[in-house]
């Protein structure tokens, strides 16, 4: 019989029961919330009658409606305070743990459940929210799902799942000078496509992840739902192992050596098999930037914008501004958005800081600077880094979703570009009309520095 | 959940691929607390211009097209798991959207919410465009039970999960199957070698 794969591993040490003809139950051993995906999950519970099953394996976070500047005041958004408002009833009425504004545990979902501990080697999780695939760079099945999927987590502390296939990319070589966890990906969705992976969950392998550190693993597992996969693996290391201890909610003592030794049976076999393979050389992969409008839309930045009949692609350069065969650099920028839950972690302040230290932001340029967490917002000053982001002419904010999707008063204004660190650059994602270009912290920061874009490797070397 | 086995009506063209969640539902709409009125703002940034005034061009403001199929383009309900985008659809009257593909998350919201997700092959979907771009008029019947969606462009035959066809077949859910299965469940979590 082939080996198993981390993902078989995992997900079938979860699998309950199994419906004949259908789905299988899986159990959730970890379920993150927030005040968007979650109020009417709690309502047809209460409709139904139904208590939360298992509240102590759920845990409550506010950010996608959350200002980030005076935090301590009452939020202005009518609708935005409500359903914080409503999150904190709820949690409060079943006794779920929330680390709500103003917490100092408060920060976006998929930044603070790693920063705690919570997120842990082999675990299934799920969270209203695509982005939970943030979670598999410990190697944990961690995925998004909708909100009658969170209230069936609520009732049951599990879900009817069909098994996903499986997806193996390999990235092996060395790296360029300047290319970061954020290129890799990017490079990855747009050599195989924003479809690529749909019906499938993606185990990332190769030296390149191996030799990663965790929270750019984060931001790799983080894009794996914009190849369209349900999520994305890495299999579990020492790197692994020395993030995670100490962290508050981490094992101890002997539950520690325990966890740690079934954690070391998890990686896949060696003679296991993939419904899907792709490879990729390292050394191929330049920094990269969006040009469209999905994250499938990339170049290297010394490319230039591919030119051939497609409506689609028409389309989407009609909303950019962009032409065919066309080169981002040179670009003047308005924007710049450090944050999200791709890049808000302190890794990628630090990154930008370096790059910073000593220059000043461009005349032109609004650039946003927002922490993940209160830990990282924390950490910044502890580092000095705030000081060096605020004699450059950056604008340290506080921790929240902000500008990576517009529900908060964080907008890119119509027609403006911004070169943006986050996730997606669907039209009007940043704020109605907004454009988004997709790119690592170090571009971000080398944007914000020059009012343009720039070929970051001229700079470096 | 209403249930749903067969559906004989007219169609609305959306020829778009990689149509994603943002563009089904703003993210500026989700701040709602609960699942009404999410239909007002379905696709709200192509049906209404700049300066509030509607659209012409954009085919659910075309008096000619109307129905509860809707016919989009490849990758359809890309993007965010948001629910948001399945309330939105189905609160502006949409009971099937068909296309050659959908992403996983929003095919599983869909269906939790009695919306049938039609995946038919991109032949089929070229023709089925085309002959409703032609005739507005023209009927397309999806049959549940033989898992077929027939028209003037012919029949195609389409995938569904037997689970998820019993379900929407008799308008269950998902949480009334995990509650018969609480016992299973339970024992599961006392068995469980290692803890949470």
């Amino acid at each position: 019989m082939a080996g198993k794969t981390l993902f078989d591993k995992v997900w079938d040490a979860h699998v309950v029961d199994k419906v004949a003809n259908g789905p299988q139950v899986l159990y959730i051993d970890k379920h993150l919330i927030h005040e968007v995906t979650s109020p009417q999950a709690f309502a047809e519970l209460e409709e139904r009658g139904i208590p939360v099953a298992r509240p102590d394996q759920i845990v409550a976070t506010a950010d996608h409606n959350t200002p980030t500047v005076d935090q301590h005041l009452p939020i202005q958004d009518e609708l935005s305070r409500n359903q914080l408002k409503k999150l904190t009833e709820n949690c409060e009425k079943h006794n779920i743990t929330l680390y709500g504004l103003g917490h100092e545990f408060n920060g976006i979902v998929h930044v603070i459940s790693p920063e705690l501990g919570i997120t842990q080697p082999g675990m299934t999780m799920v969270c209203g929210d695509s982005h939970t695939s943030t979670h598999g760079a410990f190697g944990t099945i961690a995925f998004g799902i909708g909100t009658s999927q969170v209230a069936q987590v609520f009732a049951s502390q599990c879900l009817l799942l069909t098994k996903p296939k499986k997806l193996r990319v390999s990235v092996n070589g060395k790296l360029k000078n300047g290319v970061l966890p954020k290129d890799v990906i990017l490079y990855i969705i747009s050599q195989i496509g924003t479809n690529a992976g749909t019906g499938y969950f993606c185990e990332y392998a190769g030296n390149v992840f191996e030799e990663m550190s965790m929270e750019g693993r984060m931001t790799v597992c983080n894009m794996s739902i914009e190849m369209g996969a349900r999520g994305g693996m890495i299999a579990p290391d020492e790197t692994t192992f020395n993030y995670i201890k100490g962290r508050k909610f981490a094992p101890e003592g002997g539950e520690w050596e325990q966890k740690v030794a079934y954690w070391k049976t998890l990686p896949t076999d060696a003679d296991a098999e993939f419904d899907k393979e792709f490879h990729f050389d390292a050394a191929e992969i330049e920094p990269m930037v969006t040009y469209g409008t999905n994250p499938g839309m990339g170049i290297k930045v010394s490319g230039t914008i591919p030119d051939k009949e497609d409506e689609n692609l028409e389309k989407s350069l009609e909303y950019m501004g962009f032409q065919k065969g066309e080169s981002l650099i040179g670009k003047a920028i308005n924007y710049v958005f450090i944050g999200s839950c791709t890049n808000s972690r302190i890794e990628d302040f630090r990154i930008a800081a370096n790059y910073v230290k000593g220059k000043h932001k461009a005349e032109n340029v609004n650039a946003w600077l927002v922490p993940g967490s209160q830990q990282v917002a924390k950490q910044l000053v502890e580092e000095g880094l705030d000081l060096v982001f605020t004699e450059a002419g950056f604008e340290l904010r506080q921790p929240g979703c902000s500008a990576c999707l517009a529900m908060n008063d964080d907008k890119i204004p119509r027609g403006e570009y911004c070169v943006s660190t986050s996730n997606r650059n669907f039209e009007g994602r940043q704020g109605q009309g907004a454009r988004t270009i997709l790119a690592s912290p170090l571009m971000a920061a080398a944007t914000a520095v020059e009012g343009k874009i720039v070929d970051i490797t001229k700079n470096l070397n | 959940m209403e249930k749903f086995t067969k559906l004989t009506e007219t169609a609305v063209p959306l020829p778009v691929e990689n149509i994603d969640t943002d563009q089904i539902i703003p993210a500026r709409f989700l701040k709602a607390t609960d699942k009404k009125g999410f239909g007002d703002n379905v696709f709200r940034d192509w049906r209404f211009n700049k300066d509030g005034s509607k659209n012409e061009d954009f085919v659910l403001n075309k008096d000619a097209y109307s129905g509860p199929i809707l016919v989009a383009g490849d990758n359809f309900g890309c993007g965010s798991s948001r629910e948001h985008a399945a309330w939105a659809l189905g609160g502006y009257g949409f009971k099937v959207v068909v296309s050659s593909f959908f992403a996983d998350i929003f095919k599983g919201n869909a269906l939790n919410n009695g919306i049938l997700p039609v995946q038919v092959t991109p032949e089929y979907l070229k023709k089925l465009l085309l002959s409703i771009k032609e005739n507005p008029a023209t009927n397309v019947t999806i049959n549940l039970e033989e898992q077929t969606i027939t028209s003037e462009a012919g029949q195609d035959h389409f995938d569904i999960d037997p689970y998820k066809k019993v379900c929407m077949i008799n308008g269950y859910d998902d949480i009334d199957y995990l509650l018969s299965k609480k016992e299973t469940i339970e024992s599961f979590e006392k068995e469980r070698e290692f803890s949470v």
